[in-house]
């Protein structure tokens, strides 16, 4: 098969490294080829942060590039935004719609756009919106957030319900990993 | 053979620096290297250690090779600088066991404040230097290095970059073989670098560089592929091998290089007779473009592929795509490329919420101080709105650089603005200590902040010897700042809390007055810490917010202004309550 190529995107301690870790280890366990490249040090801090996750029969480059994408996870509509020239031209972004504003809209210096995810619609963009904090809290824990977007997005992929929890349950620690699971489930059928 | 793991790039490197047989590692943190003694430092039955800089820890692993264990020191391509000086005269001392050394680029500086190219050490040293461009090659190569290092007698430098770094691919292990030390062996001619010794060693470095030459004409760690097209080779080398064979396939010729210094001249002679035309394809530097050319060879390279930023593979199709001599292996770019109809604010990152530095850049940027910065989170001091840092150049150059400055003032008219310098307490015990010194021997009357969070933070909290903890987290010696800089002979050195304004204000305008030089000990650990408790969030009330905007001032992440007034998001807030002393209505309240 060729190439399928995922981003996630998000702010600076979101959780992406966590999401593209499960993401990875799903598609170990499916037999593919993976890639996953991912952002430390300083961009952590607060700032706009992309994670790729590449998976196939056999993966060279670690990361997606513009036109790409078949898939952009996004924490936040603005970063889904900011990345919407990744998207492939069939490609399908799953967001979060909880807006976090970035220093420049605080200090009055730039304007948070409205209405971005019907931008994105209007650009031609695919986009499976909804609101993943509320669907984290409801499970125990804001910081679910990722894993309540991976709920979402598995709709979206043919891998079985135990190849998921396979994978959640390699990837998240133990004593979080029940809170997770009911986070991947309400994502899911959000 | 273990299964296959899904392994960081870092992980594998320590994996097969482990699985070598590797005894001995001291590093210091830098992104993008540092995860590889992190990881070592998980296996307890070997000696790892965070040292307060590159020099110090280069020289320890070299002390460990001599007492005949395979040794090991990684740090970032601008930690090499540091690193450079014992560099160059182990070159010709050679070493008693392995000495593996990885140093890892950062092209596209996602988290440095250059982009150079550290083959360029390996060419002025003499020193053979790796580079893998997967995961599965970090962990071989790995071990590859500390047999070159032995069968050569000499450090081997193990380039990573970025992408290399920082991406997981797939790994297959082996096992830690047998550890057999060696006996240390007193060699006065090959250890002691005095002149008349010296001159003996050059030599037999370069005989060492003709073996290593020979040995690169055959060793599997360059791989001479070629493929059905042969219109074109593409010599490469790391990641860009990645994005070549990305976007080519497997039908192009190519010629990839993991030993990158010193280069093979057969192999590279005998891949261009096999092809009609030469691309070599790397990121930065035109190294391998140069060594192909001195060879008598021609070949494109930088009049095709720019010298700044990282690659992708759409660049690369892209400029093979434009090239008239690419021949038939032409690429297709992507089109549809879609943008939303409005300007998309930039989020940079920004000091954390309840970061502790934030108070004493407040109180620089309200006093309109002139201020020295360092390399640290505290760099993020520079951002809008504190702008309170005026330059940044490597790490301890903060206190330096004022003493300098401050002796300019004297030549002409000047201005009577204060001045002071901050620096990290990592990043002081790294280098901001050997300024201190000369500040304070040649009478400077600098003010010096350091910002004390305890921790080493931007690269993702390493301690340091200001913390009292060892790498695994265990009881280690202490430094005490206070009295280190007494021991110097300072005599104002005082401790403010950044969470009390007041006292950041005092301090400030005293010490930037005094005509000698003082230390002010900027001191709270850093918010992100799991020892560090966070306080309730703070809440506005909304019928006391005059919506006056005094509280955005220092650009908390936290807290934003809508027409009804301050909003503080409760996910952040950790209640360090540096807000609540700037609103003089009594708005943003403390909860108890």
């Amino acid at each position: 098969m060729t190439t399928k190529n995922i981003m996630i995107v998000g702010v600076g301690g979101q959780g992406s490294l966590l999401a593209s870790r499960v993401l990875g280890n799903l598609l170990l366990g499916e037999g593919f080829d993976v890639k996953v490249s991912e952002v430390h040090g300083m961009s952590q801090r607060g700032g706009s942060v992309v994670t790729y996750v590449r998976y196939g029969d056999k993966v060279y480059s670690p990361i997606v590039d513009e036109g790409q994408a078949d898939f952009i996870i996004s924490f936040e509509p603005l970063e889904a935004a900011r990345w919407l020239s990744y998207l492939a031209p069939n490609g399908k972004i799953i967001t979060n719609t909880q807006q976090v504003d970035p220093m420049p809209v605080i200090t009055g210096a730039a304007q948070y756009p409205d209405d971005i995810v019907g931008k994105m619609r209007a650009a031609g963009a695919d986009v499976d919106a909804f609101d993943a904090l509320s669907v984290a809290t409801q499970a125990g824990s804001g910081k679910a957030v990722n894993i309540a977007l991976l709920g979402r997005a598995s709709r979206y992929f043919e891998f079985s319900d135990g190849a998921w929890t396979n994978a959640l349950e390699s990837t998240v620690p133990p004593r979080f990993i029940e809170m997770n699971k009911k986070a991947f489930e309400l994502g899911k059928n959000a | 053979m273990s299964k296959k793991q899904l392994m960081l790039g870092n992980d594998a490197v320590a994996q097969g620096l482990y699985d070598a047989g590797v005894c001995v590692a001291s590093s210091y943190p830098g992104t993008p290297s540092t995860e590889v003694t992190e990881t070592l430092a998980e296996f307890r039955d070997i000696y790892t250690e965070w040292a307060p800089n590159e020099k110090v820890a280069f020289e320890v692993a070299f002390g460990a090779s001599l007492g005949g264990v395979r040794s090991f020191c990684a740090m970032k391509h601008v930690g090499l600088n540091v690193a450079a000086d014992p560099l160059f005269t182990m070159s010709y001392t050679g070493v008693g066991a392995g000495l593996v050394v990885v140093v890892a680029d950062d092209p596209g500086m996602h988290s440095s404040q250059n982009e150079q190219d550290s083959r360029h050490y390996a060419i002025a040293s003499k020193v053979p230097m790796l580079e893998p461009s997967d995961s599965r090659e970090c962990y071989e190569y790995a071990k590859a290095a500390f047999e070159i290092s032995e069968r050569f007698d000499t450090p081997v430098l193990l380039r990573l970059c970025t992408r290399v770094s920082h991406s997981q691919s797939l790994v297959e292990t082996t096992g830690r073989g047998a550890v057999t030390p060696k006996m240390y062996a007193r060699d006065l001619a090959k250890y002691v670098m005095m002149p008349g010794n010296a001159k003996r060693r050059h030599p037999i470095v370069e005989n060492r560089t003709r073996a290593l030459i020979e040995y690169a004409e055959t060793s599997p760690l360059n791989s001479l592929e070629l493929g059905e097209c042969r219109e074109l080779g593409i010599i490469c080398s790391g990641t860009a091998y990645q994005y070549v064979r990305e976007v080519l396939g497997e039908g192009a010729s190519v010629l990839k290089l993991g030993l990158v210094n010193p280069l093979p001249e057969k192999l590279i002679r005998d891949f261009a007779d096999a092809v009609d035309s030469l691309i070599v394809i790397e990121e930065l530097d035109p190294v391998i473009e140069n060594h192909v050319k001195t060879l008598g060879i021609e070949c494109h390279g930088k009049d095709m592929f720019p010298l700044c930023d990282e690659f992708s593979q759409n660049l690369v199709a892209r400029i093979l795509d434009s090239a008239p001599h690419t021949g038939s292996m032409r690429t297709s770019t992507p089109t549809d490329i879609v943008a939303i109809d409005a300007p998309i604010p930039a989020r940079p990152p920004v000091m954390c919420a309840g970061c502790p530095h934030r108070g004493m850049f407040y109180t620089l940027s309200k006093n309109k101080v002139r201020v020295f910065g360092d390399i640290g989170c505290y760099t993020l001091g520079a951002a809008a709105p504190l702008a309170a840092i005026d330059t940044t150049l490597c790490m301890g150059a903060s206190v330096t650089t004022l003493h300098g400055y401050t002796h300019a003032q004297a030549f002409g008219d000047g201005d009577d603005v204060k001045t002071a310098c901050v620096i990290g307490d990592s990043t002081f015990m790294h280098s901001g200590v050997t300024g201190l010194i000369n500040t304070a021997y040649n009478g400077g009357a600098s003010t010096v902040i350091i910002l004390d969070n305890s921790i080493t933070g931007m690269t993702g909290h390493q301690q340091n010897p200001t913390t009292g903890l060892d790498i695994h987290g265990d009881p280690a010696g202490k430094i005490d700042l206070e009295a280190l800089c007494r021991a110097i002979g300072i005599t104002r050195v005082r401790v403010v809390d950044p969470y009390n304004l007041a006292e950041c204000e005092a301090a400030v305008t005293e010490e930037t007055a005094a005509d000698e030089l003082s230390v002010i000990i900027s001191r709270r650990p850093c918010a992100l810490l799991k020892t560090v408790k966070a306080k309730p969030p703070l809440t506005v009330n909304a019928e006391k917010c005059v919506k006056c905007k005094a509280c955005m001032k220092i650009g908390c992440p936290a807290i934003s202004m809508t027409d009804d007034g301050a909003v503080i998001d409760d996910t952040l807030c950790v209640g360090c309550g540096v807000c609540a002393q700037l609103c003089k209505f009594g708005a943003l309240e403390v909860q108890a």
